[in-house]
């Protein structure tokens, strides 16, 4: 995605961060484009905050280079600082303040020039929805409406570059709908936005996903690009009586890669759907187990990333 | 450093502790609370010494004597009693600390041999109480004394006064009536201040870090300094509210004499509050959580500043090294500087070095505390 005339605001060249011996980011490279949103994929504990806290100034790599709006972290945190906006995971806007007050201190903070302030603010509070609240104090504001809040102090001074950890977390589905329409306005206005999720869902709002696992990025690419190029065959969705034994049963069957549970469902990566909807049901049988239905499904990104993170699993294991 | 930030800083800071009713609690009702408790509590003067007499004369002679101490305010007549038993047992009960007993032959030998006793039987299990209360019981009884020998010698019709060749006239300056609350009030001043600036900013750098909220704050391009001044500028002038408090009851409801100006009080109290703050940020710095920050605060300014800054321990009575060690008490130049404002009407020039002391102090606490804020979760 970076061609010539987009040049990469987030460049990321071999990051490795340990605390004392667990190596939390494990030999990290990517970038991202300016307007792109990249988001972060991964179970919590991946690394993800720890990249984003790496490329904010708030963590020192233990080895590797970043750089943000073309400059080096670790030599000019404070640069770094000026140019970006910051959703940290746990919100941390002053609860015991209200939305304007909060709004008026990191306009403070940043400088935001006084006779702009007051426009700004306006467009906040109305970008989070929050008009005719703008005196409650904040403890008083639902989770979704807090994090619209916390993006709205996080681009009052209009930074180019957004990084937004996990800022959906906790909050119901309508309003992240709403959060990541935000989003998408943001980057249209060409601001460049890294974001980190736990929803899987949630990646196919973005441009590029990278998806992370214990600190090592397994995969980056669009969404389509993610589902088609994954998987190492064809997806087939399998409903049975016997789930867990069926499971076992199905991991060893010939011509199947990978199987796992998916609700109260089996998805299974085979080599040909076709012939697979004869030789599954005839091998469970044999073993008695009774097959309900088999059909063939396009993968979400979450197939992709159990694929994904079974390979690298038995990658490390190969190399070990 | 921005003024910007400092002005954003500083109101978010007043926003939070007027919000907040625990710093309000410690700001504004532990000074008064203090100034009364400790101000009443902490009294060296023995008055009011409950004492017992045992009469076993009776005559005019003697109850002129017991007269005198019913007189005098150092003593209060707890009782009189009849026999050495119930004496006994009023020293038993703690009912006095001093019980006098006059002799059955007192007048007698007075107009005999011109020269009597009386026996003073004194509870010495505090020994400082007792050496005051024998001390007092004393002087009552060597004025009688010279009282009685004024009235024997007219009697034999010399009528010259007694004549004592060498007297010492002596004039207290300072504390004209030896009243030992206008010597610890002062001091108390500053135990109060030490006690409740430190606490105050000791929960400010925890508070965000227990709160969530330093994590965005630090990821924003605000300076460390920034932080740092922005934050005590408002406990800064909490602090000359309650330096106010504190003077005010002083002087005028212990109606302890005030000789200063209140110029050179605010020079001094803001120096001092520069190295209370500043002590109180740093732990707040150091040891991010509320609790633990607050609790070393009390340890850092209590002790040192009841025991060793000469606010009740005279300083030059404590052994050598510890007066060493005092040096390094920021409240031993605060208290000097308070007493001598108070009693002494003493003008900077004349403090200059406690002055200096307490500048050099406050410029290092601020140093160091601004050093150790790192804008990193590291």
């Amino acid at each position: 995605m970076t061609i010539s005339n987009n040049p990469a605001q987030i460049v990321v060249e071999h990051l490795i961060k340990r605390f004392g011996t667990f190596v939390a980011v494990d030999d990290v490279s990517f970038s991202v484009g300016r307007g792109e949103i990249m988001g972060f994929l991964g179970p919590n504990g991946a690394g993800k905050s720890t990249i984003i806290r790496v490329l904010c100034g708030l963590l020192s790599p233990t080895s590797g280079r970043a750089v943000v709006a073309g400059i080096d972290v670790s030599r000019d945190p404070e640069g770094v600082r000026q140019r970006i906006g910051y959703m940290s995971q746990k919100f941390s806007l002053y609860r015991n303040l209200t939305v304007e007050e909060n709004l008026r201190f990191f306009g403070g903070i940043y400088r935001v020039p006084e006779i702009e302030l007051s426009k700004r603010i306006r467009f906040a509070v109305e970008m989070a929805g929050l008009s005719g609240r703008e005196h409650a104090r904040v403890s008083t504001l639902a989770g979704g409406w807090q994090q619209r809040l916390a993006l709205g102090c996080a681009v009052l001074h209009r930074p180019p570059i957004l990084f937004l950890d996990e800022p959906t977390s906790g909050v119901e589905p309508r309003s992240r709908r709403r959060f990541w329409d935000l989003i998408h306005s943001l980057a249209a206005d060409g601001v460049t936005v890294l974001v980190s999720t736990h929803y899987m869902d949630e990646a196919e709002y973005c441009d590029r996903a990278a998806l992370i696992n214990q600190g090592r990025l397994i995969a980056i690419g669009s969404p389509q690009q993610l589902k088609h190029t994954a998987l190492p065959g064809q997806l087939v969705l399998i409903e049975c009586d016997a789930l867990g034994a069926a499971l076992a049963a199905l991991q060893q069957a010939p011509g199947v890669h990978e199987c796992s549970v998916f609700g109260d469902s089996l998805h299974v990566v085979v080599d040909d759907a076709e012939k697979s909807f004869e030789e599954l049901p005839r091998y469970l049988a044999a073993k008695n187990l009774q097959l309900n239905r088999i059909t063939r499904i396009n993968p979400s990104l979450e197939d992709v990333f159990v694929q994904l993170v079974g390979a690298d699993i038995a990658n490390r294991n190969n190399a070990a | 450093m921005k003024v910007r930030r400092l002005k954003a800083i500083a109101l978010k800071e007043v926003l939070q502790i007027w919000r907040d009713p625990r710093s309000l609690m410690i700001a504004l009702l532990m000074p008064f609370m203090q100034m009364f408790l400790l101000g009443y509590g902490v009294t060296l003067d023995l008055k009011h010494i409950p004492i017992c007499t045992f009469d076993r004369e009776a005559s005019q002679n003697s109850q002129a004597l017991l007269k005198r101490f019913a007189a005098s305010r150092y003593f209060a007549i707890a009782g009189n009693v009849q026999n050495y038993p119930a004496l006994v047992g009023a020293i038993d009960r703690a009912d006095c600390k001093i019980a006098i007993v006059v002799p059955p032959d007192f007048s007698e030998r007075l107009n005999d041999t011109g020269s009597t006793s009386v026996q003073a039987i004194v509870d010495a299990t505090d020994d400082n109480s007792a050496n005051i209360a024998y001390g007092y019981a004393l002087a009552v009884v060597s004025s009688f004394s010279s009282d009685a020998q004024l009235l024997l010698s007219a009697r034999q019709g010399n009528t010259l006064q007694q004549s004592q060749p060498m007297v010492v006239q002596s004039r207290v300056w300072f504390n004209e009536d030896l009243e030992s609350r206008n010597f610890v009030i002062p001091g108390l001043v500053a135990v109060v201040l030490a006690l409740v600036g430190a606490q105050l900013t000791s929960l400010t750098i925890s508070r965000e870090w227990e709160r969530g909220t330093m994590e965005l704050l630090i990821s924003t391009p605000a300076r460390p300094s920034e932080v740092m001044f922005g934050k005590l500028i408002p406990y800064l002038v909490l602090g000359w509210i309650d330096a106010s408090f504190c003077l005010i009851i002083a002087a005028f409801w212990f109606e302890v004499p005030f000789r200063g100006t209140i110029f050179t009080l605010f020079v001094t109290t803001t120096l001092f509050l520069a190295v209370v703050l500043g002590i109180g940020y740093l732990l707040s710095v150091l040891i991010r959580n509320q609790l633990g920050a607050s609790q070393i605060a009390l340890l850092v300014t209590m002790l040192p500043t009841t025991l060793l800054s000469g606010y009740v321990f005279p300083i030059d009575q404590m052994p050598n090294i510890i007066q060493k060690i005092t040096y390094l008490i920021y409240s031993r130049y605060y208290v000097t500087i308070v007493k001598a404002i108070f009693l002494k009407g003493a003008d900077l020039h004349a403090m200059a070095t406690p002055i200096l002391f307490l500048l050099v102090y406050a410029s290092a606490v601020i140093f160091l505390a601004a050093r150790a804020f790192r804008k990193t979760l590291e």
